[in-house]
């Protein structure tokens, strides 16, 4: 397993509140991570930070085997090297079709000329295909976006990202307002695309946390407060002191 | 497995369709061609209207379809047709000065004929001098490439400043209103070099074609604005079809998602806005010799500004409900304006629909936007669901 995200020494403040405070992160291909935390710890900015939404004040993000600096890059091409992410709050193109919604995301060529010279492939179709029997939508194919369940919507949010074909994958919140057994999918999902690539979940609900079964890591004031397995974290003092203390 | 692109869009065969009967029939009662049940005036109102229906396309695109709410679409489409007018102005100037002197026992030289069609032209505003900007005037090729060339680079300029900077919703439209305005106020001036608020004028003489009577050139001008419509409709059908077109509703919807999908918004949006501009110049280009004068008050931000209330209230998203918007409503405002309503006589008050006309399509906007938020065009997807 090598390094493909590093962060270190990086800190971000706004208006004189430090969100990102010195924070060194380091993750593996393939690995699966958990970040947990109480609110205002941070966790949303970090993603903000690794995305290109929001520049850094200092500090050092590398990325991949070249160690490409993803500082001062845009959005966009973060996305293009391979960073994909997920918003907490399913946020598919609800006017368009599901498969649309795939097509937009399938690894191809992005620039404006590109796609409107665009011409569908088999090969794009298949994967289309593929990946909407891998998050369980090849039935609703044609349906508005719009017109599925959350659940749903948050799967086909999860099927665009591994359509994106990503190295790393942010995933925030992707438990929240599920049933049980949409969460026990969604596990198996996230479980299943971190054997090929790095995925970091940000996640509240510590009993989803517990059934990604993987190491975890612990966000406080901004930065790092613990790392480990979950059991070994839940009994750190500080952890508790910072979940329980207040 | 690839259908051919009309195939694929039966709407637009039926807008195709709509169109060409639509000229068939203008042109069997038109005063030049057919029967004359329609005069020639008429002919020209309705070859403005379809170039009116040009302009509302592109606004449909970048506003129904990209959401971006541009109100200065108007300054693309007046340019286009200050750029033709030039050349209009100059040969036809330049051939009635050659008549005149051609009288003259010395042969004049191309300086004095120079001098004489500048003091023609700029006599109103107190100048004989070309200005810089009529430099390529004396070449049709030149102006018509200009038609379709500073309309791009203004859009492609003011477009890629604004959309880098992240500037959307309102504040563009803002931003847009004020480059239109700038363009009037700048147009008004004197020394602009192109006639202040004369403008140019006498456009509907096309040089060359003197003995042709108006009622054949009108025709000529209609068939071209009803083949520029049809043509800039399956340019923007195509455009919106296939991927290209997720990608412009996606930016529309939430376009900080498309960013995270690895697209370049900002790369999209230009190349929408630049587009749209190139076909509202070319729009305007054929709009102005049919209407035989421009002048700054053209581009003035409220042009826009109904051109927004046209597709609002054709129903945008929906390239043949911008079409209706503006055909109805612009026939509707020539009938009201030009005296066709008869005004009501309340006894204290009389209702003067040149005046009133205005406060009714406000009124109508409003309805439109807060009860009928699809406009006439949504009432075809009506019809088509009950056929189903």
């Amino acid at each position: 397993m090598s390094t493909l995200l590093e962060l270190s020494g990086v800190s971000v403040s706004f208006d004189g509140f430090k969100a990102i405070n010195n924070l060194s992160f380091q993750i593996g291909e393939p690995e699966l991570r958990a970040i947990i935390g109480p609110n205002g710890a941070g966790k949303t900015t970090f993603m903000d930070i690794v995305t290109g939404k929001t520049k850094p004040d200092e500090g050092r993000i590398v990325f991949g085997e070249k160690n490409i600096s993803l500082i001062g890059m845009s959005e966009s091409k973060i996305a293009r090297e391979g960073v994909g992410r997920k918003f907490q709050k399913p946020t598919v193109f609800e006017a368009q079709t599901v498969r649309e919604n795939l097509a937009m995301a399938l690894k191809n060529p992005r620039g404006p000329f590109e796609v409107l010279f665009y011409r569908k492939t088999k090969e794009g179709a298949e994967r289309i295909e593929a990946l909407a029997e891998q998050i369980g939508l090849t039935e609703e194919l044609t349906r508005v976006a719009g017109e599925l369940s959350h659940g749903q919507k948050q799967w086909l949010e999860i099927g665009m990202l591994l359509a994106q074909e990503p190295r790393l994958l942010l995933v925030d919140e992707p438990a929240a307002g599920m049933t049980p057994a949409e969460r026990e999918k969604t596990t198996s999902m996230l479980v299943e695309a971190a054997k090929t690539r790095a995925v970091v979940v940000v996640e509240h609900d510590m009993e989803f946390v517990r059934r990604l079964n993987c190491k975890v890591t612990v966000l406080h004031e901004g930065s790092v407060l613990a790392e480990g397995s979950l059991d070994h974290v839940t009994q750190n003092p500080e952890v508790i002191e910072v979940y329980l203390g207040r | 497995m690839q259908r051919s692109f009309l195939a694929q869009n039966p709407s637009v065969m039926w807008f195709l369709a709509a169109l060409g009967l639509f000229t068939v029939v203008v042109t069997l009662l038109a005063e030049g061609t057919g029967t004359a049940l329609i005069s020639t005036s008429f002919v020209k109102t309705l070859g403005k209207v379809l170039c009116l229906c040009l302009i509302a396309i592109a606004m449909d695109v970048v506003w129904g379809y990209c959401g971006i709410l541009s109100l200065g679409h108007f300054a693309f489409f007046g340019i286009g047709g200050y750029s033709v007018g030039m050349w209009l102005m100059y040969a036809r100037t330049e051939a009635i000065v050659e008549t005149s002197m051609a009288s003259s026992v010395i042969p004049p030289t191309s300086a004095e004929v120079q001098d004489a069609i500048a003091a023609q032209i700029f006599g109103v505003v107190g100048a004989s001098e070309f200005p810089m900007i009529w430099m390529f005037s004396h070449s049709l090729v030149l102006q018509l490439l200009m038609v379709v060339l500073v309309p791009g680079l203004l859009a492609l300029v003011f477009g890629w400043l604004a959309f880098r900077s992240r500037v959307t919703g309102v504040y563009l439209s803002i931003l847009t209103q004020a480059m239109t305005l700038a363009l009037a106020l700048y147009l008004l001036q004197n020394d602009s070099g192109l006639r202040g608020n004369n403008g140019l004028s006498g456009l509907q003489n096309i040089p060359g074609f003197d003995d042709v009577p108006q009622s054949t050139i009108s025709m000529v001008f209609f068939w071209a604005s009803a083949a520029a419509l049809g043509a800039g409709y399956v340019l923007f059908a195509r455009v919106l079809s296939g991927k290209m077109g997720s990608v412009i509703r996606a930016v529309r919807d939430d376009e900080v998602r498309v960013r995270f999908l690895g697209y370049h918004v900002e790369s999209y949006k230009l190349f929408v806005f630049t587009l749209t501009a190139i076909v509202a110049g070319i729009a305007g280009a054929l709009y102005y010799p049919q209407a035989g004068i421009i002048n700054p008050t053209e581009v003035a931000p409220i042009a826009s500004i109904y051109l927004a209330v046209w597709v609002a209230i054709g129903g945008r998203g929906r390239l043949y409900g911008s079409v209706i918007g503006a055909a109805f409503v612009s026939l509707l405002a020539s009938w009201f304006t030009g005296g066709g309503a008869p005004n009501i006589n309340l006894g204290v008050y009389e209702i003067l629909w040149t005046e009133w006309w205005l406060v009714l399509l406000g009124a109508s906007f409003v309805a439109v936007t807060l009860f009928f938020p699809g406009g006439i065009g949504s009432l075809f997807d009506r019809l088509k669901g009950d056929a189903k």
